[in-house]
């Protein structure tokens, strides 16, 4: 045979395994709009549902009237409160141990809240029963400030919860407070910062802003009421979890219920939650019988469904006279709207903002977050981020460069003498982790060299001398970072969402002819697992990766699994893959072993075959050996070739990068242009360079939106400013700016393959860089801290106030 | 994000539209490229009967190029605009402008009559417009009259043309060799409207100057206009600071307004300068 001529190297690369730029299998149907969303899917008498919602941020609900919603042509019902009451469906749990109101329970809390569900035989005929439904309101006083919200005569929001002193999180100390959560050592921080030589204090916030898929939100809910049986079709970034929580929400046994996520253009987070809309479809489809669609607008997604960020982070960090770190003190304000919609693991309820402390060996830290109920929407999802990683990103990076400030210090050195050492690994932090590995001056090194900084130093140094001569009106900010992520969760014996312990799964089954099907409990919305778990299991058993489909999202054949947010799938359910892969390949060898008449030990594994040691002539290949499991009898070994793993992860993983952005600023009118930015990740092992680099590209491209202008805003009344694509910035390509990315490779030690994942590093280290790039061009006329966004006007304001335009 | 009912009608000659105008009175609109009204109705603020759709009415089509004037159809897109090389030739301070219009495909769609008729004092082109001195041909029920541009905007969505009047054509007088011409426009993004935008012609002896969405209608002052013609580029700016109303929105407050106005007229002004032979 041909084959068998071929070189290892030759064989290795037509498995198309890991470190190959193998191209994405996806999007042979994407690009060719042949994808299957949730919005595609038609079945027969299918129903449309559509919400009413509130124009007001605070009011009662007096009354509601859908008379004229129900005479209007295919209109059918008009579901509220008072109709899932007798179900008990009229709140809902929400995955940070709070509950939401599924439609207004008499009040209402944030515009936009879902107030009453219209079911109706087509959109057209829903979205005219929505206009017909007339709601009396009474208005209440309103409150969008998190910190008025905590003062003693502030609104009452949650009426629901008069008189309950103890939170799903400990304490409440106000009617609008919902947890505190502490972690660190409060004495030992305020003591080091009490004697310390420096202490920088700012008070950093992170704006609301709002995950934005292109596909928003939606599901299709059909009850068979001959079979019993509820199929749940949805943009699930969890559909596992979706299938558990409807099954203990409803009472329907959970194996008559089946959620099936099809295709999902973009989650980030956003499709995480448990929302209205999907258990109203259910509810609809329960009472009609037949199946009910609901579909988010552009406007609802963007009102309504996880919101992201909205932290004020103040703190406090201390150093010696030569720059070295001895503490940090943070204190957040977490604006959750009204009501807890957080996505975190149940134990985290200000997710791993414990992160804080970064890149940086700090030994002594102190960190607490008091939660808050406002008049805005609820969520408080990881935006393309592990859960609040990159609130803790932003503040530190920040931080850091307010102690920069302090110090005299240029930002990069301080830096560099601050970071935990190579050696140091696995380093354990000051507010509980334990950082798996990392080489951090190895890669701060790389890119500094890679944007020649020094260089740009000297050329800062010539436009601020140009500036004050008035030579220009342009200014040059070089803006640093350096992050550490925790992704991969996690380890069950600290990780769960309500309950559910957050390992995940994969299944493979070989055929006999050599390819294979296997299926993962995680689901892709566009990272392209299809493509890059079958590297892992090309490389990890021989079979090429095209002869691998993968399957993911249909609870009923899929393994369990928690699905995919927070960077965890290559970390969580990657790993499940390695390891279901090595117990067919421990198979495979005895298999091999019998078929060459030598004992299991006498055979080793060799890219796509076992060999028989020192006899390199005399092997197996995986295709012989698939074909053998079914149909050769082979004493004490089952037929077949299939396994299943469930993978519990030791620890988190902690992917880290260095980014540098470089901008240039329109003092007059606030503009800026990107005129480098330099993504270093420092991932693990790579499985698909061209993924990984597709990866920064995308999440660099949100940092760039959420830095400079995307924002969720509300005004005093708590009306919603930002619902439309005209004023919340999603930058187009004419806006984007052009990525330089770059690696190093320091593998996780206790991942089977060594990989951290990467999906969400360049949303998190990108926006630091962003805002550090408009900083540090103004540091030199005294800038300390300003607030993101940092779109035109805000910038324009920095420079007025720094009177830079008498 | 669905509007509420209505009847389409797609007439083929201009006598037919205002026929459906008057039989409908003020249950019934005309469309253009419908980027304005279209957005309007399916978040249901605009509610409409019926919609008179005007794109197969050929004398609405159409650009000429005289001597002295160019006249342009209501509905010739913003693509036709960039895209004509006599056009460009005689007033290329339109290309300019209509390149900073939105998208390309937009563009595609978009017109120049729906973008000066709305009254939107986001739109573009009725600075321009007045910049230019351009008049607007209205035709209803009583045969058709003449308005200037600089007389045609009142409030914002609010101009003279009446219920019963279809925006025809517009005839720009092409400006003296060797003007100076440019549109200069601050924006978030692409398909942004202007935080400050300006149009701006010298000549010799002669300028105009016209801003966008600094107030609830363009702007064109005569004092701003004259202060240039003389030189006095600090005196059209003044002039023209004391024109503009601008209202806080997502671009900014009202002080960064006016800052950005006076930057992006005096850029404006440098640029033409820059063109004038």
């Amino acid at each position: 045979m041909k084959d068998e001529v071929q070189s290892p190297e030759d064989r290795s690369a037509k498995l198309k395994g890991m470190g190959c730029s193998r191209k994405r299998v996806e999007d042979v149907r994407f690009t060719q709009g042949r994808g299957n969303y949730v919005d595609d899917i038609k079945l027969d008498g299918m129903l449309v549902g559509d919400f009413v919602r509130s124009p007001y941020a605070h009011a009662r609900v007096a009354s509601i009237n859908a008379e004229a919603a129900l005479a209007i042509p295919g209109v059918l019902a008009v579901i509220t409160a008072k109709d899932l009451e007798p179900l008990g469906l009229h709140w809902m749990p929400t995955l940070a141990g709070d509950k939401q109101m599924v439609l207004a329970d008499g009040k209402v809390l944030f515009q936009g809240q879902e107030v009453a569900f219209v079911v109706a035989k087509d959109r057209y005929a829903a979205a005219d029963g929505v206009a017909a439904v007339e709601v009396d309101y009474e208005e209440l006083p309103v409150v969008t400030d998190p910190f008025k919200a905590m003062e003693p005569d502030a609104p009452v929001l949650r009426e629901d919860l008069a008189g309950k002193t103890e939170g799903a999180h400990g304490p409440r100390r106000h009617h609008n407070h919902i947890f505190t959560w502490e972690v660190g050592d409060k004495d030992a921080t305020e003591k080091v910062l009490a004697e310390a030589d420096v202490v920088a204090d700012e008070m950093v916030y992170y704006h609301r802003t709002h995950p934005m898929p292109l596909e928003t939100c939606g599901a299709v809910a059909s009850m068979d009421k001959v079979t019993g049986k509820l199929t749940l079709w949805g943009t699930f970034q969890a559909p596992h979890a979706v299938r558990t929580v409807a099954s203990l929400i409803s009472g329907i046994a959970e194996h008559n219920i089946r959620v099936i996520s099809p295709d999902i253009g973009g989650g980030f987070g956003n499709k995480v939650g448990v929302y209205p809309g999907y258990i109203c479809a259910i509810v609809a489809s329960i009472v009609t019988g037949k199946p009910v669609k609901w579909v988010e607008s552009r406007m609802d997604n963007l009102m309504s469904t996880a919101f992201a960020r909205d932290y004020w982070m103040h703190g406090k960090i201390s150093a010696t006279k030569e720059g070295k770190i001895t503490g940090l003190w943070c204190h957040t304000t977490a604006d959750h709207g009204g009501f807890d919609a957080c996505a975190d693991p149940t134990k985290f309820p200000a997710g791993f903002m414990n992160i804080c402390t970064g890149s940086y060996d700090i030994p002594v830290a102190f960190l607490s977050v008091d939660g808050v109920y406002t008049n805005k929407a609820p969520g408080g999802v990881a935006y393309r981020c592990s859960f609040r990683v990159t609130e803790a990103a932003y503040f530190i990076e920040r931080m850091i460069e307010v102690l920069a400030i302090k110090l005299g210090m240029d930002a990069a050195e301080l830096r560099r003498i601050n970071f935990i050492r190579k050696d140091q690994f696995p380093y354990q932090s000051a507010l509980g982790w334990e950082y798996d590995s990392g080489d951090y001056h190895t890669a701060w090194d790389k890119a500094l060299k890679a944007v020649d900084y020094d260089g740009l130093r000297a050329e800062q140094a010539q436009r601020i001398e140009d500036f004050k001569a008035g030579k220009t009106r342009k200014l040059l900010g070089i803006g640093l970072t350096h992050f550490t992520e925790i992704v991969g969760a996690g380890p069950v014996k600290n990780c769960d969402i309500l309950g559910l312990g957050m390992f995940d799964s994969c299944e493979i089954r070989i055929h006999p002819t050599g390819s294979a099907i296997a299926r993962l409990g995680t689901i892709s919305q566009g990272q392209g697992h299809a493509t890059t778990f079958a590297q892992i299991i090309a490389s990890e058993i021989g079979i090429p990766a095209d002869d691998i489909t993968l399957e993911e999202g249909d609870t009923d054949t899929a393994p369990y699994g928690l699905g995919t947010y927070g960077s965890r799938s290559t970390p969580v359910a990657g790993a499940a893959t390695a390891m279901a892969a090595r117990k067919i390949r421990a198979k495979a060898q005895m298999i091999a072993a019998y078929l060459l008449e030598v004992h299991d030990d006498d055979v080793e594994f060799e890219v796509d075959r076992f060999v028989v040691k020192g006899a390199p002539e005399r092997f197996k290949t995986m295709k012989e050996i698939a074909f053998a499991s079914y149909n050769q009898a082979i004493p004490g070994v089952e037929p077949g070739l299939e396994a299943v793993s469930y993978y519990d992860p030791p620890n988190m993983t902690y992917p880290f990068g260095a980014y540098i952005c470089v901008m240039e600023i329109d003092v007059d009118t606030g503009e800026h242009k990107v005129r480098t930015f330099y993504a270093l990740d420092d991932c693990g092992t790579r499985i698909n360079p061209m993924i990984i680099e597709g990866q920064v590209h995308g999440g660099a491209t949100e940092g760039y939106a959420i830095a400079m202008g995307q924002e969720i805003a509300y005004d005093d009344m708590g009306n919603h400013k930002t619902a439309t694509l005209m004023d919340f910035f999603v930058p187009t390509a004419w806006e984007t700016p052009h990525y330089t990315t770059d690696h190093t490779v320091t593998p996780s030690p206790h991942h089977p393959i060594g990989a951290k994942g990467v999906g969400e590093s360049p949303n998190v280290g990108s926006v630091p860089a962003f805002s550090n790039a408009v900083h540090d061009a103004f540091r030199a006329f005294g800038l300390v801290q300003s607030h993101m966004p940092h779109d035109q006007w805000r910038i324009w304001r920095i420079a007025e106030n720094l009177g830079l335009h008498s | 994000m669905i509007p509420a009912g209505f009847e389409y009608h797609r007439p083929a000659d201009l006598s037919s539209a205002i026929g459906i105008l008057l039989e409908h009175g003020d249950e019934a609109r005309v469309v253009a490229g419908g980027h304005s009204l279209i957005p309007m109705m399916k978040l249901r603020m605009a509610e409409l009967a019926h919609v008179i759709d005007l794109q197969d009415i050929g004398e609405l089509k159409g650009i000429e190029l005289g001597a002295s004037t160019v006249t342009l159809g209501a509905m010739v897109t913003q693509h036709e605009l960039i895209t004509h090389e006599g056009l460009a030739k005689a007033i290329p301070v339109i290309r300019e402008a209509a390149l900073q219009i939105a998208d390309p495909q937009v563009r595609y769609v978009g017109t120049i009559g729906g973008n000066v008729a709305n009254g939107d004092p986001g739109n573009d082109m009725p600075g321009l417009m007045q910049c230019l001195d351009a008049t607007f041909t209205l035709f209803g029920p009583d045969g058709t009259r003449d308005v200037p541009a600089r007389d045609f905007y009142q409030a914002a969505y609010f101009t003279s043309r009446s219920d019963d009047e279809i925006l025809t054509r517009i005839t720009i007088p092409v400006p003296a060799a060797g003007t100076g011409q440019a549109y200069v426009k601050q924006k978030r993004k692409i398909g942004d409207y202007a935080t400050a935008a300006a149009a701006v012609l010298i000549g010799n002896g002669t300028a105009s100057v016209a801003m966008t969405n600094l107030s609830d209608t363009p702007v064109y002052s005569a004092e701003a206009s004259e202060a240039l013609a003389n030189g006095d580029i600090d005196g059209c700016v003044a002039a023209m600071l004391a024109s503009i109303d601008p209202q806080e929105d997502m671009r900014g407050p009202i002080p960064f307004k006016r800052h950005v106005a006076a930057v992006i007229l005096r850029r404006a002004i440098d640029s033409a300068l820059s063109r004038k032979s």
